[in-house]
């Protein structure tokens, strides 16, 4: 599915990150992890398109897509959450989803000011879509208001059911657990695993919460300081000493 | 000859303008580099700085050449204390309640702050321009004494060269000397942490305004005299300008304010000297239009890195 | 904390009388070739202390007075009150809209000849003011020299006028279009600028637009301007007392009634509100469109809104294109109503009139701009003595805006989307 070879990212001087690869599979949940400032939402802006990598490939459905246009990159089926949540705040939590279904939306001008039957069925097969994910990460009472008056934790499952809505392949997730509860936290965990066994997504997520990364992921990369420190299952990563020393320090 | 010295002509009447652009383009580059927002109502400051010094001149009446030094010495003091307040007062008024907010916030109060200072000298002084008596007369000529078109650098020119000279060096000396310019230099690198190691930012920030108001009455004053007429929308085409300089030497850095308004006023010069002065604005206004989409750090700015 | 505060207040004074005495009290006044200067009226000067005395209490017991204010608002019965249900303000809003459509209606009827044409310069602002803010309300671009599109939109009227005799009708379309390609074509470069260097540039191409209009004195006629630019028709049939047209009719004639002036302005006024009806329309169907949503999604968080597949530039473009697409069609309808055109008329001045009833409109909430459009037409007109005020005004209150309240005076209302429950299954999706 995405497949990342050596990439790196130099800004100025700074090598912020260094012959980096991973790869995701379909129905996967791949984990990137290592401490603050290792180069992991670096590499998120460098594969969703935000930054053009100074070397290196990613490949995504076969095709190369490493310098190509962010919104190129959505289009093709990955899309990505951000750190800090990024939500449309003063438009309702409806607009939210239906802005990302952009691109499955009668966009003509014409079209959309006659009212097409086109244009009609397919913003009404986005309403149903939009309907369909506010239930299912329970929002639906939510519908009307502005997205930036949700509570933290309701913002964050709008993000993803926003990603959701535009039926990716790939959904990135950059630590999509942070500032919630243990409470939440589980029901993001059960939310993660049945993107990928019910919806057939792909999922590439940073987290620094280990008995999420850990229950979940089917493969985990660390990364220290910019460069790949070790890749595996979670039970290979676990037990993996350069791990351990990257986390806990030197005995 | 005659080709030589039209040319020496050009670039000198450029670097004249060029170094007032200068001095005006300091308060923007500075106030950028500090809250990273165009202080829109700059180019009113300065033209209010132009009329007070031509009220000041005017009140004190003197007609004889001696008093000359004085008066003027007076004037620029007067101008500089008034252009100041008004500086801080702006800040106080509508710069400080927005700031940290969406960036277009800031931008349209500014807007609206400079509408209303053009509209405020505009009712009480009257819109239409007001003669400013060249009270420095005489220059050199320059190009020996062979016939024909002569190269002149008046004796105006020179002042205006000389009291950029000494504003700017007193600058570079106070930003890199002294414990505000310090200060300065420290919350424009980074505001939040000034703000925790002590350092009262707003203070700093007045300061900032403060001192680009002062350097922009000296522009007013002397463009003001050099150009011989102002009137209540003197300030917003030089603002403008000065603006472009700002942003071609790369906006934010002293040092580009200074090489941006020279580089313009070249540019203004030999426009009007070579092609057309009905042009010379279009020229100014391609300029910064380019640079922006080009090179948006200007000449000697850093590169900003987009964050998310 | 008091000496403090004393400080602090005779500090403000001190400042408000320097900003205030030298520029107000002492007035410069060109005598011939001589300077003299006399001093300000009496009033003045009791202004000046004033002005003085309130700022200097007002710093000094600025603690108290925040605090009164304070109770003052606890005290306001409005707010405590829940803030009206979205529904209803959606509700409000268009009923709203249509009560003034209907008063617009009918105002040529009861009104004196000179107010019908005053409305129709309100009407031409209310055009103006929708287009922008399509623009700056809801795309967030910020643009400065939105007067050049109008000026594209009522010289090529002009033009076609003077070259080739186009009639009003058939250059309506080709000046709206055209504007609408030069946002097009000077949008391009220039989108991807940040927000405040974008003001900036717009700002740049608007005086350009205005030097290349005065200079290229061939084409335009320079500052002398296009004089004789005819009224729109009425299938073929002119207003005026004679036909200056061949092959036009005369209204007055074919109905056989007296010739009256008002016929004309009247007419004008009708084709500007049906105009001014379209506009709103067209551009309140558009923000509940895929592209108006995307307009708003990129200025709340462009970001966000690449990472979910909309291109930055053919979002802002295509609002930048719609805005000056509405600035042609108001300058064609500019044109015709004052016959003349010059360089004059689209100066910076008028982009920042056109801003301030955006800013005072609530930036997005089209009723907002219709009110704010008639309030900054006629309120100078209603107070002759205030007219001289008017821009003094509006630049004091879009600062007061931005800081007492940069939503606007009305903000936007949000449409209503009412959901059909889906069954939260899993089949039917995957």
């Amino acid at each position: 599915m995405l497949e990342v070879r050596d990439l790196s990212m130099r800004f100025g001087g700074l090598l912020a990150v260094d012959q980096v690869s991973l790869d995701v599979g379909e129905r996967e949940i791949v984990s990137i992890i290592g401490p603050n400032g290792a180069g992991k939402t670096t590499v998120f802006n460098c594969i969703s398109g935000f930054y053009r990598p100074s070397g290196g490939t990613i490949t995504f459905k076969g095709r190369p897509i490493q310098g190509k246009p962010d919104y190129k990159i959505s289009r093709m089926g990955m899309v990505r959450t951000f750190q800090h949540v990024r939500l449309f705040s003063r438009m309702t939590v409806v607009e939210n989803l239906l802005v990302a279904q952009h691109r499955h939306l009668n966009t003509n001008l014409f079209a959309g000011l006659i009212k097409t039957p086109d244009y009609r069925k397919r913003e009404e097969k986005s309403l149903e879509r939009a309907a369909y994910w506010l239930e299912r990460v329970g929002l639906m009472e939510m519908a009307n208001r502005d997205a930036g008056n949700l509570a933290y934790g309701q913002q964050r499952r709008l993000e993803i059911a926003r990603c959701m809505v535009t039926e990716p392949e790939v959904l990135m997730l950059d630590e999509p657990a942070a500032g919630l509860n243990p409470n939440e936290t589980r029901e993001l965990n059960e939310l993660i695993v049945s993107l990928k066994e019910d919806y057939c997504v792909s999922v590439l997520l940073i987290e620094h919460d280990m008995s999420l990364v850990m229950g979940i992921s089917d493969r985990i990369n660390v990364i220290n300081q910019g460069r790949p420190l070790a890749c595996g299952t979670p039970e290979e990563i676990r037990t993996n000493d350069d791990v351990i020393k990257a986390y806990l320090g030197e005995e | 000859m005659h080709d030589v010295m039209y040319f020496l002509q050009q670039l000198i009447n450029g670097l004249t303008v060029g170094s007032a652009y200068a001095l005006i383009a300091i308060g923007y580059t500075m106030v950028y580099g500090i809250i990273g927002m165009i202080n829109f109502a700059h180019g009113e400051i300065y033209m209010i700085g132009a009329y007070v010094s031509l009220i000041v001149i005017t009140g004190l009446a003197v007609t004889s050449p001696a008093w000359i030094p004085l008066v003027l010495l007076v004037a620029l003091i007067c101008a500089i204390i008034v252009s100041s307040s008004m500086g801080w007062a702006v800040e106080r008024i509508a710069y400080r309640p927005v700031r940290g907010q969406h960036r277009l916030i800031p931008l349209i109060s500014a807007i609206g702050m400079s509408i209303f200072l053009q509209n405020y000298v505009h009712l009480a002084q009257g819109s239409r321009n007001i003669g400013f008596p060249l009270l420095i007369e005489g220059g050199i000529s320059l190009g020996g004494s062979g016939g024909g078109f002569q190269a002149n650098l008046s004796y105006m020119q020179l002042t205006i060269f000389i009291v950029t000279l000494v504003c700017m060096t007193g600058l570079s000396l106070f930003i890199s000397r002294s414990k505000t310019g310090r200060a300065c230099r420290a919350v424009s690198q980074d505001l939040k942490m000034s703000s925790l190691l002590g350092i009262d930012t707003n203070r700093i920030i007045a300061a900032t305004f403060v001192i680009g108001a002062a350097l922009a009455a000296v522009a007013g004053l002397l463009l003001g005299m050099y150009y011989g007429s102002i009137d209540p929308l003197f300030g917003f085409i030089a603002g403008l300008k000065a603006f472009t300089a700002a942003v071609l030497g790369g906006i934010g850095s002293i040092p580009g304010a200074m090489l941006g308004g020279l580089v313009l006023g070249v540019a203004e010069s030999f426009t009007s000297g070579y092609l057309s002065g009905e042009y010379k604005d279009v020229v100014s206004f391609g300029l910064l239009i380019l640079i922006l989409l080009f090179r948006p750090t200007g000449l000697l700015g850093k590169p900003e890195v987009e964050k998310i | 904390m008091v000496a403090q505060n004393f400080r602090h207040a005779l500090f403000c004074a001190f400042i408000t009388l320097i900003i205030s005495y030298p520029i107000l009290g002492l007035n410069l006044e060109a005598r011939g070739v001589s300077i003299t200067l006399t001093g300000a009226e009496t009033q003045t000067y009791v202004g000046i202390a004033l002005a003085v005395v309130i700022v200097f209490l007002f710093q000094l017991f600025r603690p108290a007075i925040m605090e009164t204010l304070g109770q003052v608002k606890a005290i306001n019965p409005m707010i405590n009150r829940e803030p009206m249900p979205q529904e209803k303000r959606v509700k409000f809003e268009r009923f709203a809209l249509i009560l003034i459509v209907l008063g617009a209606m009918f105002w040529p009827f009861i009104a004196s000849r000179g107010a019908v044409d005053l409305a129709t310069l309100v009407l031409i602002y209310i055009i103006l003011g929708l287009g922008l803010n399509v623009v700056v309300g809801l795309a967030g671009l910020l643009d400065l020299g939105y007067v050049a599109f109008y000026a594209v939109g009522a010289y090529t009227f002009g033009l076609l006028f003077q070259y080739y005799g186009f009639s009003f009708w058939m250059s309506l379309p080709i000046g709206a279009l055209l504007a609408a390609t030069f946002g097009f074509v000077l949008g391009f470069p220039v989108l991807r600028l940040r927000g405040d260097y974008l003001a900036i540039v717009t700002l740049g191409f608007g005086e350009i637009i205005r030097i290349l209009l005065n200079n290229l004195t061939d084409l335009t006629n320079g500052p002398d301007g296009i004089g004789g630019i005819p009224d729109p028709t009425l299938f073929g049939m002119e207003f005026g007392r004679r036909v200056k047209i061949e092959g036009n009719t005369s209204f007055h004639e074919v109905f056989n009634i007296p010739y009256d002036s008002a016929h004309k302005v009247i007419f004008l006024y009708l084709i500007t509100l049906i105009l001014a009806v379209f506009t709103l329309l067209v551009i309140r169907r558009l923000i509940r469109m895929p592209v108006g949503r995307s307009w708003e999604a990129l200025r709340e968080d462009e970001i966000a809104a690449r990472s979910l597949g909309l291109s930055r530039t053919a979002v802002k473009l295509s609002a930048f294109t719609i805005g000056a697409f509405f600035a042609g069609f108001a300058g064609t309808i500019f044109a015709s109503k004052q016959g003349f055109i010059s360089p004059e008329s689209f100066v910076f001045l008028e982009s920042a009139i056109v801003l301030a009833i955006v800013v005072l409109g609530g930036m997005g909430s089209q009723l907002g701009v219709i009110l704010a459009a008639i309030a900054v037409t006629i309120l100078p007109e209603l107070a002759r003595e205030f007219s001289e005020y008017r821009m003094l005004v509006f630049g004091a209150a879009m600062v007061l805006m931005m800081v007492w309240r940069p939503q606007g005076l009305l903000p936007m209302t949000r449409v209503h989307i009412n959901l059909k429950k889906q069954e939260a299954g899993v089949t039917d999706h995957a």
